[in-house]
């Protein structure tokens, strides 16, 4: 987790001891109740219950609890600079450590972009002070996002860009994107691609397929997405480069990533909890507030695809795509409403509540995955291993609660699942060594 | 019946009620005076975000017609000219208090997200491509008169049926009434799927004989610069309704404005085969039937009939 371009606010490690958690953390191979101890910011000791020395130490009653290897979200916009009416790094990275998020990656499609080193810079250094939980930005890939002419690569990975992205647009030059392959070999960083042929989405507002075709909707057609993964995959392959898919939402475009990575194409990618949960029939609501979004909803016989992936590697991770908008924003019909949807605080719970009880993924794909997005961009993965810096989300599984009931930890409400009843809660993250986030009613000792 | 805002909303036997509801204004339409008190002293707004000529000047005569008080905000030269959202424009005509607001807007779900804001009656005056309620309850009314109960009638949906909220909300109509729909137009203007909403689809006007009703839609001029047809002229070429392609027992309608020599021919658009005039008259009645539906159906107080004193208008000045 220690990558050296993620940051966060500075404060006191941690020193506790989760008595009785059941710690769950496939790849370090644990799964038993134990006691576990955190000194000075780090995994010290795990012991059998009731067992771990704890002098000076909090003691936090975890029985029945899952302490789990926090996640780690490699697409979120926290809307700075220019839009802070949406979000802001506090208010985002505070909605990522409620979700059991101990690491996230910011988007930089902001006003402006984030396209020299100043604003890379100046962004890690606001970090400093507002994140909650380690925080790292890309840089876009075209200057201001205009699809014209590359960034200063090389300057603003030495400002500390974690790797490149126009996401919220494709690049549409195949020639630009070849470019910057090229260059990549010079200065390293992912770069991580929002795939969609423009001249095929037109002004879609949502799947094409019967759906829209019953509303009078503007359909954006599967192979806008899947034409362009082919494309760019192609263009990683000659060149040798390393992309990384973003927000998959197809069929078609799991089969051309399945067959890039047969090919040895250097290709991970990612999908979003609301396309693993939701399809293209919630849009009959005409509710673009949790049902707007860009991929859009697609069929079952995609979700289907999807979680078939997630199962079998070919998706690596699951990425919230962490997109607030303000009420006035998604209070308007649905074709001219923003897209987007937040996805931070409820990432876990909905996935666990609609893949995991019902028994189509298990809880420990599940885990691996949720923390699967820092590997693409060669940021190390959360661990419970002993001596791991402590990221740990600790989870009430059976707890059962009502999105937005209590607010948002996000300045913005548009979840997509608002209103839902979910089973599983995060009720403590630890981050970077730190205390990130409680539940205030475990913290007072009334939850669980 | 709350809301008028798709016609999918509708059963049958609640389609029957409203266009029996319009036959009995029909009568009234032949009096001299023409006038109901049933809306006496509650207010209907039309809040338009498009132009309309038929669908606004039949609501808005609909209302007189029935004694509202009538309150007509076009967006153009209104607050939505300087920025004003939906939400807020309706907050503000909600003020006045209005039984009923009838709203046209240039996107999908515009009318449901009023009917939740407001507390009025709220009619779908037409909502992006999507719906067009009301049009679909007049040309079921039209044809009805013509044809009689529409079980097993064959009707064919011909043109632009990607852009069109008419063919939406006919279609689902006129299936819910017993028709047997097809749909005809160019590949890229029929929308990937419509099949779903269970009716045939054809490529060409072949098979166009075994239609009892030909419904032509309206061909936006733009659409051949966004490259879903070559050209006019290849449009007309192959799906225009001319009197060559129209056979004598076929009946014709169109939603209107017409292009003519565009999908319809002129000489179609005069001939006797032709409801589209009818089509127009019947929008009176029916969205008349459609206000007393929504606003006095549960009053149960009668049509009065010719002759009767109730049936007057107060006069100006007097206590009604």
């Amino acid at each position: 987790m220690s990558a050296q371009q993620l940051e966060m606010r500075a404060g006191e490690s941690a020193d506790l001891v989760l008595r009785g958690a059941t710690v769950l953390d496939p790849l370090a191979g644990i799964d038993a109740p134990h006691d576990l101890v955190v000194r000075a910011g780090r995994i010290a000791e795990l012991a059998a219950p009731g067992e771990a020395s704890a002098d000076g130490l909090e003691q936090v009653d975890a029985t029945g609890l899952h302490a789990l290897p926090a996640f780690f979200d490699p697409h979120v916009h926290l809307r700075v600079p220019g839009q802070e009416h949406k979000e802001d790094i506090e208010t985002g990275t505070r909605a990522a450590a409620a979700g059991g998020f101990c690491g996230i990656l910011a988007m930089a499609n902001t006003e402006p972009p984030v396209s020299t080193p100043a604003d890379v810079e100046s962004l890690r250094e606001a970090a400093r002070t507002a994140a909650s939980v380690r925080t790292g930005f890309l840089a876009t890939v075209t200057s201001g996002m205009e699809g014209e002419e590359l960034t200063e690569m090389a300057s603003l990975r030495e400002a500390g860009a974690v790797g490149f992205s126009d996401d919220g647009l494709p690049i549409r030059s195949a020639r630009l994107l070849r470019r910057a392959l090229q260059y990549q070999l010079l200065c390293g960083g992912t770069i991580a691609l929002h795939e969609e042929d423009p001249e095929l989405s037109g002004s879609g507002v949502m799947h094409e397929g019967p759906v829209s075709a019953a509303l009078g909707l503007e359909g954006i057609p599967s192979v806008s997405e899947s034409t362009m993964i082919a494309r760019d995959a192609a263009l990683a392959g000659y060149e040798g480069g390393r992309i990384h898919v973003q927000h998959l939402s197809t069929a078609e475009s799991v089969e051309a990533v399945r067959t890039a990575k047969t090919a040895g194409v250097q290709i991970s990618c990612e999908a979003s909890p609301h396309h693993l949960c939701l399809t293209d029939e919630e849009v009959r609501s005409l509710d673009p507030g949790r049902f707007k979004m860009n991929p859009p909803l697609r069929t079952e016989s995609d979700r289907q695809a999807l979680i078939e992936a997630l199962r079998d590697g070919t998706i690596d991770c699951v990425a919230t795509d962490h997109a607030p908008h303000a009420a006035e924003e998604k209070e308007v019909p649905f074709e001219e409403a923003a897209m987007g949807v937040t996805g931070l605080e409820t990432a876990f719970a909905a996935l666990h509540t609609h893949l995991v009880l019902p028994g189509t993924i298990e809880l420990g794909l599940l885990i691996e995955r949720m923390a699967g997005g820092a590997k693409p961009f060669g940021i190390e993965r959360p661990s419970l291993a002993l001596g791991s810096e402590a990221n740990i989300a600790l989870c009430d599984l059976s707890a059962k609660w009502t999105v937005g009931e209590d607010g948002y930890e996000s300045r913005s409400s548009n979840s997509w699942c608002a209103g839902q009843e979910l089973t599983g809660r995060v009720l403590m993250t630890l981050a970077g060594g730190q205390v990130a986030y409680r539940l205030r009613a475990f913290s007072l000792g009334v939850a669980a | 019946m709350k809301h008028l805002l798709s016609i999918n909303d509708l059963s049958k036997a609640e389609i029957e009620a409203i266009l029996d509801r319009a036959e009995s204004f029909a009568e009234v339409g032949r009096r001299d005076i023409k006038k109901v008190p049933t809306l006496r002293g509650r207010t209907v707004v039309t809040l338009f975000y498009e132009s309309s000529t038929r669908t606004s000047s039949s609501f808005e005569l609909a209302a007189k017609r029935l004694s509202a008080d009538l309150v007509s905000v076009k967006a153009v030269g209104s607050s939505v000219d300087k920025g004003e959202s939906l939400k807020d424009t309706v907050a503000t005509l909600s003020a006045y208090e209005p039984a009923a607001i009838v709203i046209r807007h240039p996107h999908a779900g515009a009318a449901q997200l009023v009917a939740g804001w407001a507390d009025a009656a709220v009619v779908n005056a037409g909502d992006g491509k999507h719906e067009h309620p009301s049009q679909a309850l007049l040309d079921v009314y039209t044809l009805r008169r013509r044809l009689g109960p529409l079980e097993g009638k064959r009707i064919w949906i011909v043109g632009d049926v990607l852009h069109s909220r008419v063919a939406r909300s006919n279609l689902i109509a006129f299936r819910e009434m017993g028709a047997e729909l097809t749909v005809c137009g160019p590949p890229a203007l029929i929308p990937r799927g419509l099949a779903k909403l269970g009716c045939d689809v054809e490529y060409s006007l072949d098979r166009l004989g075994e239609a009892d009703v030909v419904y032509a839609l309206r061909l936006q001029r733009e659409r051949m610069r966004e490259s879903f047809i070559p050209s006019i002229r290849e449009y007309a070429a192959h799906f225009q309704i001319d009197s060559r392609r129209l056979g004598r027992r076929q009946l014709l309608m169109h939603p209107g404005p017409v292009n003519r020599g565009v999908e319809l021919s002129g000489e179609v658009i005069d001939s006797p085969q032709s409801l589209i005039s009818e089509q127009v008259a019947s929008g009176l009645v029916v969205r008349m039937a459609i206000l007393y539906e929504l606003l006095a159906a549960g009053d149960e107080t009668p049509i009065p009939a010719a002759g009767d004193d109730a049936g007057r208008p107060t006069p100006i000045g007097q206590p009604a």
